[in-house]
């Protein structure tokens, strides 16, 4: 057992360096996401110079925004031990439904198109979140379920039409192009609400209970937080999340028919694994999910830009998932036995 | 027989420390409750003081984890009445008990592993600054300020992952300081703990008594009662039995209440002849873990591996049987080699494990009774590919009759069933197999004195019938009554091995840490032993 193989006696100085240690280790997760990215970039701009040029870096950018807002949301859901699936489908639909309506309703403002493509993603959260916390059915079955319910539907809806970017105001299709000193307004409006998510989850007490509630769902309920309300909320915001993302896909593509986000869900939870948002809950942070996000994209535009066959960016991206499972393992066992070394002499 | 409620003489023992000392504060009376068919709880009663430590106890089943239960605010009483500070409170939830001033802290304790030691102790009801935000320094020194209180140097930043089980319970105390809790129920904290684990929580128990708080003490170990308790009472059978002061008790008062008759002290006789050796151990190393191990043990004896916790025993166990890999040496069962790293080459070469923690490992907790007694015995009970159902009960029963386990039926879950007839379950598993070389770690945490007998004489009736046991365990009595030979682990090295006849309590835990005979350590148990006598 680690437990018994930890312990410290005399506590004093050995805890305070296990402390330190550990917290070191936790900060490397983050910065080998960066290493790896620095890396990439260095070695793809050192091939082809083109890949550090404005519009390209402002293509990795736009890219980014998308999957790091839905990483927001899959983060608060995979933290509190659940996971969903369903952010790629609810994209979809709000997409198609909230692009549409430039079409049936001329004139109306884009903020209301966005209000209701955060009404449709939030509408499918509280589904999830429902059956989750009150009908208690495993977040993966019913997460896999709704991805195909509201893919389904959206089919249906959507039959074979599509909304075509000429149907779209050139406010709205501008929103991802507008810049400031060359950086896109979206990236910065992604990155503040990312910030705000990473301080929401560190500083308030239903941040901190997911990160309880992920770490031992049984030991949170004994200590009487609202285990199924901060669920909820996680899965709620997860949709709303995708829903907004849904409106921002359409204003980037312009052309949406029913297969918008298809399996996104996967590439988001790689980004949040990647980031080192630890899959079984408890530990991970928001802005390492918009890390990964950005890792995963930025290798993607590489691959692109070195003219390599677009079949390795799926590799990669399991490659990366892996090193990210085996960097923690590896991290894990090296701090366990540390610890027990620690133990063994301090005894 | 029933000296219930009518005690008069109200805390002579003690000397109050507090202005409300000697106050009750908690009053449980005629408390039952039934779970379907079975009633857990018939009469329960308990009366709580503030500034005393009142121990619980009873045999498995007597009904003291219901009360707990109550207490926690986990299950609900059918029937009774419960008073705090005079008041009546019905405890409907466990946040019920906590508002009401009531802190349970569980033998294992549920701690967040990957939060802080000091947000685990304030989570839900962390100090909040400005913008309902968590104060985070506050939050830290408070927690710095309960342990130096509690004078335990627990670095409150640290993450929860990777303390140990006394550490754990330090923070559960802690947590129960923080709440202002007034009564402080503590279910079974010393089974995990080793000898000065138990010292320094006897220490921080003193104190919470100190400070006027009144804890409810439960523990399987009588000497622990005679060492920091004022009151017991005692339960059987779901009743309440007896309420009174420890002082003027003896351990066979005691015993005596908690099974209505006495218990045979040593089962089977003393001689043995041993004969070949069955399991061999030579060398093994397992770096930063344990260090050149070599034992061996023969058929027919039981040998026992003494210590601390953590001092790498259940380690090398887990080695032996092959769960984890060892960096050097080698490991022989009946002269033949066995495969490193493989349990399957173990069980094939006669090898049975009875792991320390029977509901993680020992147990697939899900299954029925029947279902985990032929667990290890699947391929004899097997015919082209499919388990006979006939067959699978015939052995279960034979094997529940033999020791005598205590089911309602052989297809209920195993969760069922209390804690000393699922340890009963684990052996009648390996027994199935007609083991070898038996290797049991801590056979008899957690069980009543009872059972544990019973378990003991098994032990010793197995070792009788050729089996080579190898014992881990923490509790000193029981290595001295049923083992034969005792090797000592230290910080993962073997530091002394004594026979049973030149073995001594004292001279045990001497080896066990590193301190000169009979250090701080074992003095408050080899000093209740006396009595146990």
């Amino acid at each position: 057992m680690t437990a018994a193989a930890t312990r410290l006696q005399p506590q004093t100085p050995s805890d305070t360096s296990a402390r330190t240690l550990s917290e070191r280790v936790f900060r490397v997760r983050e910065t080998g996401i960066i290493v790896v990215l620095a890396l990439f970039i260095a070695v793809t701009a050192g091939v082809q110079h083109r890949f550090l040029s404005e519009s390209n870096i402002q293509f990795v950018l736009i890219n980014t925004t998308i999957y790091a807002l839905l990483a927001l949301g899959e983060t608060m859901v995979v933290v509190g031990r659940h996971v969903d699936l369903s952010v790629g489908s609810v994209l979809g639909m709000s997409a198609y439904l909230s692009a549409d309506l430039f079409g049936s309703h001329r004139g109306i403002p884009i903020v209301v198109v966005f209000l209701v493509g955060l009404g449709i993603g939030l509408g499918w959260g509280v589904v999830n979140g429902l059956l989750v916390s009150v009908g208690r059915v495993p977040s993966l079955v019913v997460t896999l379920a709704t991805l195909y319910i509201i893919r389904g539907v959206d089919i249906l809806i959507v039959g074979g039409g599509m909304v075509t970017a000429n149907t779209l105001p050139s406010a709205f299709t501008n929103i991802p192009k507008a810049t400031i000193l060359g950086i896109p307004y979206l990236a910065i409006g992604v990155a503040v609400v990312v910030a705000i998510g990473a301080y929401y989850m560190r500083t308030f007490r239903s941040g901190r209970d997911l990160y309880a509630i992920g770490s031992n769902p049984e030991a949170a309920r004994l200590a009487g937080l609202p285990v199924g309300r901060r669920v909820f909320t996680a899965f709620a915001v997860s949709g709303a999340i995708a829903g907004v993302a849904g409106v921002l896909w359409a204003a980037q593509y312009g052309t949406v028919d029913s297969t918008a986000g298809t399996s996104y869900e996967l590439t988001v939870i790689t980004a949040v694994v990647v980031g080192g948002v630890a899959i079984f809950g408890g530990s991970g942070s928001v802005v390492g999910a918009a890390l990964g996000a950005l890792l995963l994209s930025t290798i993607n535009t590489a691959l692109y830009v070195l003219g390599i066959s677009s079949f390795w960016d799926q590799a990669i991206a399991g490659f990366l998932l892996i090193l990210a499972i085996s960097v923690d393992r590896v991290i894990q066992v090296r701090l366990t036995l540390a610890l027990r070394r620690k133990g063994a002499r301090g005894a | 027989m029933d000296a219930a409620g009518a005690e008069p003489s109200p805390q002579e023992s003690s000397p109050p420390t507090d202005d409300g000392a000697g106050r009750v504060v908690l009053d449980l009376r005629h408390a039952a409750k039934a779970f379907g068919a079975v009633r857990a709880l018939i009469d329960g009663e308990i009366e709580l003081r503030a500034g005393e430590v009142h121990a619980l106890l009873g045999e498995n089943g007597a009904g003291k984890s219901t009360l707990v239960k109550i207490l926690a605010g986990v299950h609900q009483p059918d029937s009774g009445t419960l008073q705090v500070d005079g008041r009546e409170v019905a405890l409907h939830s466990p946040a019920a008990a906590r508002a009401a001033g009531i802190a349970v802290i569980y033998q294992e304790p549920t701690l967040f592993p990957d939060l802080s030691v000091a947000e685990n102790m304030f989570i839900g009801r962390q100090p909040l600054r400005s913008g309902r935000r968590i104060d985070a320094r506050a939050m830290r020194s408070e927690a710095a300020g309960v342990f130096a209180r509690l004078g335990v140097p627990l670095d409150p930043g640290r993450i929860a992952r990777g303390l140990s089980i006394a550490d754990q319970q330090v923070v559960e105390i802690g947590k129960a300081l923080i709440l202002d809790a007034r009564v402080i129920v503590m279910d079974e904290p010393t089974a995990a703990l080793s000898a000065a684990e138990v010292d320094r929580l006897f220490e921080v128990i003193r104190t919470l008594r100190g400070q006027g708080k009144a804890v409810l003490f439960i523990s399987h170990r009588l000497e622990e009662i005679f060492a920091i308790c004022q009151r017991v009472t005692v339960m059987r059978d779901g009743r309440h039995v007896v309420t009174r002061e420890v002082r003027g008790l003896t351990a066979d008062d005691l015993v005596r209440a908690m099974v209505g008759r006495d218990i045979e002290q040593r089962p089977g006789g003393q001689d043995v002849n041993p004969g070949e050796t069955v399991l061999g151990v030579s060398r093994l190393t397992r770096e930063g873990v344990f260090t050149d191990i070599s034992l061996q043990v023969r058929a027919g004896e039981i040998v026992a591996l003494s210590g601390l916790v953590g001092a790498g025993r259940s380690e090398v166990a887990r080695a032996v049987f092959g769960i984890d890999r060892y960096d050097a040496g080698a490991v022989t069962v009946g002269g033949k080699p066995l495969r490193k790293a493989s349990p399957t080459a173990a069980m094939a070469a006669g090898v049975g494990f009875v792991p320390e923690d029977r509901r993680q490992q020992g147990l697939v907790m899900d299954m029925s009774v029947q279902q985990n007694v032929a667990l290890a015995s699947l391929s004899r009970l097997r015919r082209s590919g499919f388990i006979r159902g006939g067959a699978e009960r015939a052995m279960a029963s034979d094997w529940a009759a033999r020791l005598k386990i205590k089911y309602g039926r052989l297809t209920d879950p195993v969760s069922m069933l209390s804690g000393g007839n699922q340890q009963k379950v684990v052996l009648a598993k390996w027994l199935g197999r007609q083991p070898a070389v038996l290797i049991v770690d801590e056979p008899t945490r957690g069980i009543d004195i009872a059972t544990k007998a019973e378990v003991h004489a098994l032990l010793v009736q197995l070792a009788r019938q050729g089996v080579g046991v190898l014992m881990i365990s923490s509790e000193l009595p029981e290595v001295l009554l049923i083992s034969d030979r005792i090797l000592v682990m230290r910080e993962g090295r073997v530091t002394a091995e004594f026979d049973r006849a030149s073995a001594s309590e004292e001279e045990i835990m001497a080896a066990a840490t590193g301190q000169g005979a009979n250090g701080q350590a074992g003095a408050g148990q080899a000093a209740a032993r006396k009595d146990a006598r």
